[in-house]
């Protein structure tokens, strides 16, 4: 077999609507016979508040419902069937143990306001993973409770905010560089405050000039993403943040990209004041198909006593959850965060260890390095700064014959892969972004890097082959433009 | 590998990164576990959690069962290992059962329209609200003071920077929210008005007349549901313009608080105003039907700061749990598993009137929960009925001090009848 035969034709089953499906009287699930005094519900609930039958819901049975969602299922790409090389997404191997250990019963049939005593195992996971990802990041404290990167953005935005309040003036704006990701002006406008934006200079960096030229004391925070969404770590980063301290704003970093850096370098220690991290990317908890994420936020000193409560402590007799905070942002999310994800972020760290994290780091980045050295000669590199765990490249040569990233994209899932990033992020035109992470080995590698090889050939020798890719997939291309004209979001009884 | 790039050691791949910036030493964090160690580390932390105890513990999540399937089904890794479906022609699983999802939270909440799911019930809320500001263009928020204490707190969080003033309505001795002070309070610039049904204290809220209220002064009706199990026989909040809440309770685990799913429903005419991700139907070239990522330009990695929120993620997997659950127990097993739902509660409220010396406090009606004045200190009663495996309930005195000794106890169809036994005679 050669790479190019990595796709084979076989058998996947069409399957209609649950809706569209079962009949009645079928079922699924028993449920056993009431054990207390039955009485007719309407001498305990009024009848006019209750509802007649839910028109549209299916009556199926079990093996009805394992065929429904068996056969969806096989319509799926995913990670444990072949690379994804989305930039900045991190889409790594999720380790089996993971899954099984946040399965344990003693995990899931917990209840977290349950008295403290009956869930010092919990609260146990929950303070050991703060404590390991501050020493990873190089902080002082941790939150496990957002729910995911975006919401750990605001979190963090949220408890700046609180910090220059507490010193009198919450200022204005904050500074975001042109290369970011969208959830950071988003949570910035959620968090009331003002977007600036920052241009990059021509390495794809911070311009510190320019940035020396706009902290003022409207500026309350540079929300900095490092390495940078370029693959790139910011040289500068030290002197953005003594600038940023010296004119007493804060630097946030979006640590999307810590993935480059454990145990090579850490925020804490080149000035960075609180930053998120996303456990869905770097610490394998799945992605689910779209969540859940997990998006924990770790501080400074200074921004500890803001942390949203409850905060794990420890008294003489264990933990508990601390809810006398009376400098807190509050609360950001019910309870304290996904903690099914706490368990698998953990697994994940403690089966690693120090060397491990350490090794995961550097392969990514060799792995990134690899595919940048192979394919340079036929995309065109965006920025020559080196390259982290994630390489851009732009569409430019291949735009020669109007074939666009988009189109080599839907192009890769012929030779069997997953697109790229594209279009993101926006300082580069046509940008096609990498991230191949640790787990992928150099078979794998060479496969995709053959696969990008071939489309770039074709792209100039047969370009109507690749705009008009996919050509193997169970359907083409939908006309997202006629979807969103006209939605039609659920089903409905004819 | 190296010589591919031209370097001589992996060392080098950091050289872009200043000395003075790089750590020079291990991290601190625990040596390497191996599978076995592992094992044995997660199982003596899960076995210092008590799940052995009987608990009637709720307050917004809720012990149900969880058909075995739900867990074969989420465990294949097509769908927990997929990512978000952006590229539509290699996601159609992911996108058709988020679509079926859609239409289930559509039809239990009795709206138009349900996204794909947001990260929890408590930030639906928020978000919520935050849609209702968008929609009417209006800050002021009527909350009524029988929703969940915590969502309530996540709505200040998200509120406090955005021009959003918030004023809570009180609740009758009936446990329900007081009509009259609600007509009081509103006027014509109030946004919407916020109410939970079954509320906080389990008692099912007149939403019918909250709704009209709302209406006559121009404001909307956002209705959230903490017990989703509700849904399959009371009637979705009447009059509504939002609901939102938790769908933890079908099929997803407690799981020590989450991860759970919020979902958020609406009428038509909202939805370019609805927050998170939504999965339309499409066609593509040869005219096959698909899903796709739709209307994506509320988002933010299109709208950045203009964007409806600055959400980039669904719960999907937690989606799909609730999605199996309803296909499985189907709408005859879902209304039974909510009529054993409140005969048991209902129940267990007639003993404790009749055979304890403590209050009931608010006649009903309710679904799940409902909360007992305790004629002793909680802590006391608390440590007795531990001592015989019995967790009984949520101390209120955190969230409603002037309830006095009130404890906020939860009843599902997992409780036996023995077990409700027992706890009524540990507060005789």
């Amino acid at each position: 077999m050669n790479d190019h035969q990595r796709i084979a034709t076989h058998f996947s089953l069409n399957e209609r609507l649950l809706f569209e499906e079962g009949s009645a009287g079928r079922r699924g699930f028993d449920l056993p016979a009431l054990d207390v005094p039955s009485k007719n519900i309407s001498e305990v609930i009024d009848p006019s508040l209750l509802r007649n039958e839910i028109p549209g819901m299916p009556e199926l049975s079990e093996v009805d419902v394992i065929r429904h969602f068996t056969r969806l299922s096989t319509w799926n790409y995913h990670i444990d069937l072949g690379l994804y090389p989305l930039g900045s997404c991190t889409m790594k191997y999720n380790p089996k143990i993971n899954e099984r250990m946040a399965r344990l019963e003693g995990f899931l049939l917990v209840h977290p306001l349950m008295p403290a005593e009956l869930i010092q195992g919990a609260l146990d996971v929950q303070k050991t993973l703060e404590q390991c990802l501050a020493e990873i990041s190089g902080m002082d404290a941790v939150s496990l409770q957002p729910a995911a990167g975006a919401h750990g953005e605001m979190t963090g935005l949220l408890m700046i905010r609180a910090w220059h309040e507490s010193r009198g003036n919450p200022r204005k704006k904050i500074l975001i560089p042109d290369s970011a990701h969208g959830t950071n002006p988003a949570s910035v406008t959620i968090s009331g405050y003002v977007v600036e934006n920052v241009p990059s200079n021509k390495r794809g960096t911070v311009d510190l000039d320019h940035l020396k030229k706009v902290v003022n004391e409207d500026v309350a925070a540079i929300m900095i993403t490092n390495p940078n969404t370029l693959g790139v770590f910011e040289t500068e980063i030290a002197e953005i943040t003594e600038l940023m301290h010296s004119r007493g704003a804060l630097v946030y970093m979006d640590g999307a990209n810590l993935n480059a850096m454990m145990g090579i370098t850490r925020p804490g220690d080149f000035g960075v004041d609180v930053l998120h991290i996303n456990l869905h990317k770097t610490f394998t908890t799945p992605h689910g198909g779209g969540g859940p994420g997990s998006g924990p936020v770790a501080v400074k000193k200074i921004l500890e006593p803001f942390l949203p409560y409850p905060v794990v402590a420890k008294k003489s007799e264990g933990y508990f959850f601390d809810y006398d905070r009376h400098q807190s942002i509050g609360k950001i999310k019910a309870y304290n965060g996904q903690f099914g994800m706490h368990v698998r972020a953990l697994c994940y760290i403690l089966a690693n260890g120090p060397e491990g994290l350490k090794q995961v780091s550097e392969v990514a980045v060799l792995n990134a390095n690899y595919i940048r050295a192979k394919l340079k000669q036929a995309y065109a590199l965006a920025y020559e700064s080196p390259s982290l765990h994630e390489v851009v490249f732009s569409d430019r040569i291949q735009a020669r014959k109007e074939v666009h990233v988009w189109d080599i994209g839907k192009r890769l899932m012929d030779y069997g892969f997953h697109p790229p990033t594209v279009h993101f992020p926006l300082i580069v035109p046509g940008a096609i972004m990498i991230e191949p992470t640790e787990t992928e080995s150099k078979q794998e590698l060479d496969a995709f890097i053959s696969a990008m090889l071939a489309i770039a050939k074709e792209a100039d020798e047969n370009p109507e082959l690749v705009t008009s890719a996919p050509h193997t997939t169970r359907i083409g291309r939908i006309d997202e433009a006629a979807a969103a004209r006209k939605p039609v979001l659920r089903w409905r009884p004819d | 590998m190296l010589a591919e790039i031209g370097i001589d050691s992996v060392e080098q791949l950091f050289s872009g990164i200043p000395e003075k910036s790089r750590l020079r030493r291990l991290l601190d964090i625990p040596k390497a576990l191996t599978e076995p160690e592992l094992i044995d580390y997660f199982r003596e932390r899960a076995a210092r959690n008590a799940v052995d105890y009987t608990s009637f513990v709720g307050g917004g999540i809720y012990r149900h069962h969880i058909p075995i399937i739900v867990d074969a089904l989420i465990s294949r890794s097509e769908f927990y290992t997929a990512y978000t479906p952006y590229q539509a022609e290699i996601a159609q699983g992911t996108l058709q059962a988020i679509f079926e999802f859609q239409t289930y939270m559509a039809q239990l909440s009795g709206m138009e329209v349900a996204n794909a799911s947001l990260y929890d019930g408590s930030t639906g809320l928020a978000e919520a609200v935050l849609m209702a500001q968008r929609v009417t263009k209006k800050n002021r928020f009527l909350i009524a003071r029988t929703v969940h204490p915590e969502y309530r707190a996540v709505v200040g969080t998200y509120a406090k920077n955005l021009g959003i003033q918030i004023e809570l309505i009180d609740h009758t001795p009936e446990g329900g929210v007081d009509l009259a002070k609600l007509e009081a309070a509103l006027r014509k610039d109030v946004a919407a008005v916020v109410v939970q049904s079954p509320n906080f204290f389990g008692t099912i809220e007149k939403t019918s007349q909250i709704s009209d209220l709302a209406h006559k002064h121009e404001a909307l009706s956002v209705a959230n549901v903490c017990e989703a199990i509700s849904l399959g026989i009371l009637k979705p909040p009447e009059g509504a313009d939002i609901v939102v809440g938790e769908a933890q309770s079908l099929g997803v685990p407690m799981s020590f608080g989450g991860p759970h799913v919020g979902f958020l429903a609406t009428r038509d005419r909202y939805v370019r105003q609805m927050p998170g991700r939504l999965v339309g139907m499409g066609k593509d070239q040869s005219g096959h039907g698909g899903f796709v990522l739709t209307l994506s330009t509320r988002e933010q990695h299109i709208r950045r700061e203009k964007a409806t929120s600055n959400i980039c993620t669904n719960q999907s997997l937690c989606a799909l749990m609730a999605t199996v659950y309803l296909a499985t127990v189907g709408p005859r097993g879902l209304r039974e598993i909510a009529e054993q739902n409140i005969l048991k509660t209902d129940y267990a409220v007639t003993q404790i009137w009749s055979r304890t010396k403590h209050r009931v406090l608010f006649p009903g009606p309710r679904f799940n929960e409902f909360v007992v004045e305790l004629k002793d200190d909680y802590a006391l009663r608390a440590q007795r009925l531990l001592k015989n495996k019995i967790v009984p309930g949520i101390s209120l005195s955190r969230f409603y001090p002037e309830l006095g000794n009130a404890v906020l106890l939860c009843v599902t169809e997992t409780a036996r009848k023995e077990q409700i036994d027992a706890l009524v005679q540990g507060l005789a």
